[in-house]
């Protein structure tokens, strides 16, 4: 069954007609054309398929573009302001935050989400006291980034992209 | 996968009448669990009811006969109820488990009744190359005889040995939840320990909900003791992996023994397994090593393992002692 859809990528206006069982992942790569999205297991267990969805971090693999319908979708290319990279974008690359660059969209997408979270105080796993400011030192910044694997285990480069990006 | 057909409904009595008058129908939520089966083939609807637009978003705290109690819509986002005040001051071990559940990007997606319903990562429940009673009654259990690590050890059966996988139903299980379900008939409310059923020879039911029957929400009790809660995973590596066992706990003592005490486990069984026969153990006597390993002892004096579960024996004890004893702790601190 084919459904017509509306999804904003990159602060561009898509209008399409869609396969119920179409995910969000494919609506944007394959119909769309949008590859800096990247499929890596397409079973939500990688990250790189990681966007923004209506401000929040989001696995494009794991939800169906008629679900979404309406959705303000940001992908890591729209986080820059014209030829001014975003801060999380300007660490990655003064921190070598990559090594082939195929789970970097992702993580780029899930370490702006995360600051958001952070600054809204939102607690991880590693928070000792739930009631106080969470402080985003190494500890905090790996447990919210462990949904974004990298195999070529840039983790050092990461951490540090982060860490700066977090200081900014 | 099949066609699929999809709508939207706008109301929760429109979700159900869909889903109720349609076999193959089922109710989408934040798609985490449900869209990955689509794929794998574990699971076929012919239509999806999208339910994670309705109006059941809202954190509340309600006076009730039962006290105080936080209501939680079924479509609030995990991330945003581990992270809502009420529950980091008053519910920290639910908070503490949604917080060790999945990933970032997941519990910002996945709701709270999605959470609940999630399904058996038992490896050959998704693989539908293999026998597994849960996904085709009466083709076998692959798990029996192969890989078992997460094998439950408390409540199986000779058909289905799976483990529930939820972190926050388990917390739930220990904080004396009731869970809100809508039907074609009204409204019922029942503990969130009766949800999740055991699969004694039908394990292709996870739960007690007839088809069609929408969770509207959860109602968590306010008390004091769930104000101390915590919730302890015990995983393979330090983040994003499910619980090999886990422990939700609250515990309150005066003059060195135990006056109240909630214990839940997950990684055990079928369903999150509130451990009220350790919980008499414990009543009035003192917290300390050995008596909490009795406790658990006498909770597992009908477990049944493995070789590929023994390990979970002592793990539950170890997980056990160190929980109940930091709480104690933290009581004097
Ligand atoms: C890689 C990975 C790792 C994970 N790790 C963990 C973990 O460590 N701990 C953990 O607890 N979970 C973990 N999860 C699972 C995750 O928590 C669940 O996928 C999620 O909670 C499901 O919520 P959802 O809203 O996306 O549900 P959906 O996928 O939309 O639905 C799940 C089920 O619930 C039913 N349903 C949904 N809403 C309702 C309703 N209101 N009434 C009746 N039925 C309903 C659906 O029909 C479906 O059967 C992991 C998932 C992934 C992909
Ligand atoms: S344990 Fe249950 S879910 Fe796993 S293969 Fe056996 S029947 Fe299927
Ligand atoms: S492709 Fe979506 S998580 Fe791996
Ligand atoms: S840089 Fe290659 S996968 Fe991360």
């Amino acid at each position: 069954m084919d459904v017509p859809i509306t999804l904003t990528v990159d602060g561009v206006e898509h209008r399409l007609d869609v396969d119920t069982r179409t995910t969000v992942l494919d609506a944007l790569r394959e119909r769309l054309g949008v590859t800096t999205v990247k499929k890596g297991c397409d079973h939500g267990q990688c990250g790189s398929c990681t966007v923004l969805l209506d401000g929040r971090r989001h696995l494009t693999c794991l939800s169906l573009a008629v679900a979404q319908d309406g959705a303000e979708v940001v992908t890591a290319s729209g986080l820059a302001d014209g030829d001014v990279l975003h801060p999380v974008q300007q660490a990655f690359l003064d921190h070598d935050g990559y090594q082939c660059g195929y789970c970097t969209p992702g993580q780029v997408c899930s370490a702006v989400g995360m600051l958001d979270e952070a600054k809204r105080g939102h607690p991880s796993h590693v928070t000792a006291d739930l009631g106080a400011e969470p402080d985003l030192d190494d500890d905090e910044i790996r447990e919210r980034m462990s949904g974004n694997l990298c195999r070529c285990g840039a983790y050092p480069g990461i951490l540090g992209a982060v860490r700066q990006a977090a200081r900014s | 996968m099949r066609a699929l057909d999809y709508v939207r409904p706008s109301t929760p009595e429109e979700a159900v009448a869909a889903v109720a008058g349609d076999e193959d129908a089922m109710f989408l939520a934040g798609g985490s669990n449900l869209v990955d089966h689509l794929k794998l083939g574990v699971a076929r609807p012919g239509r999806l009811v999208d339910v994670s637009r309705l109006p059941l978003d809202e954190v509340a705290t309600h006076d009730t006969d039962r006290g105080t109690v936080l209501r939680v819509g079924a479509t609030v986002r995990n991330a945003d109820l581990a992270a809502h005040p009420v529950v980091r001051s008053r519910l920290p071990g639910l908070s503490r488990a949604l917080l060790a559940g999945a990933s970032g990007q997941i519990r910002q997606q996945a709701s709270t009744a999605g959470n609940l319903l999630q399904r058996t990562r038992c490896v050959y429940f998704q693989d539908v190359t293999t026998p597994c009673n849960k996904r085709e009654p009466g083709s076998g259990c692959s798990a029996l005889e192969g890989y078992g690590r997460y094998n439950a050890v408390l409540g199986a059966s000779e058909h289905c040995v799976a483990t529930h996988p939820s972190d926050m139903a388990v917390a739930m299980a220990a904080l004396d939840t009731s869970v809100v379900v809508l039907g074609p008939d009204g409204e019922r409310r029942m503990p969130s320990t009766d949800l999740h059923r055991l699969p004694g020879d039908e394990p292709q039911r996870d739960t007690t909900l007839a088809h069609g029957e929408l969770v509207t929400g959860v109602e968590i009790p306010l008390t004091d003791l769930a104000a101390v809660s915590t919730y302890r995973k015990v995983r393979d590596r330090a983040s994003y992996a499910f619980a090999l066992v886990s422990v939700a706990a609250a515990v309150r003592t005066a003059g060195g023994v135990v006056e109240d005490v909630r214990l839940a486990w997950g990684g055990v069984a079928h369903a999150p397994w509130r451990a009220r026969r350790a919980e008499e153990a414990l009543r009035c006597g003192p917290v300390d090593e050995q008596a909490v390993a009795a406790a658990v002892d006498a909770e597992l004096a009908e477990a049944e393992t493995s070789e590929a579960t023994t390990y979970k024996v002592p793990m539950l004890r170890g997980a056990t002692v160190e929980t109940l004893l930091a709480l104690v702790e933290g009581e004097d601190a």
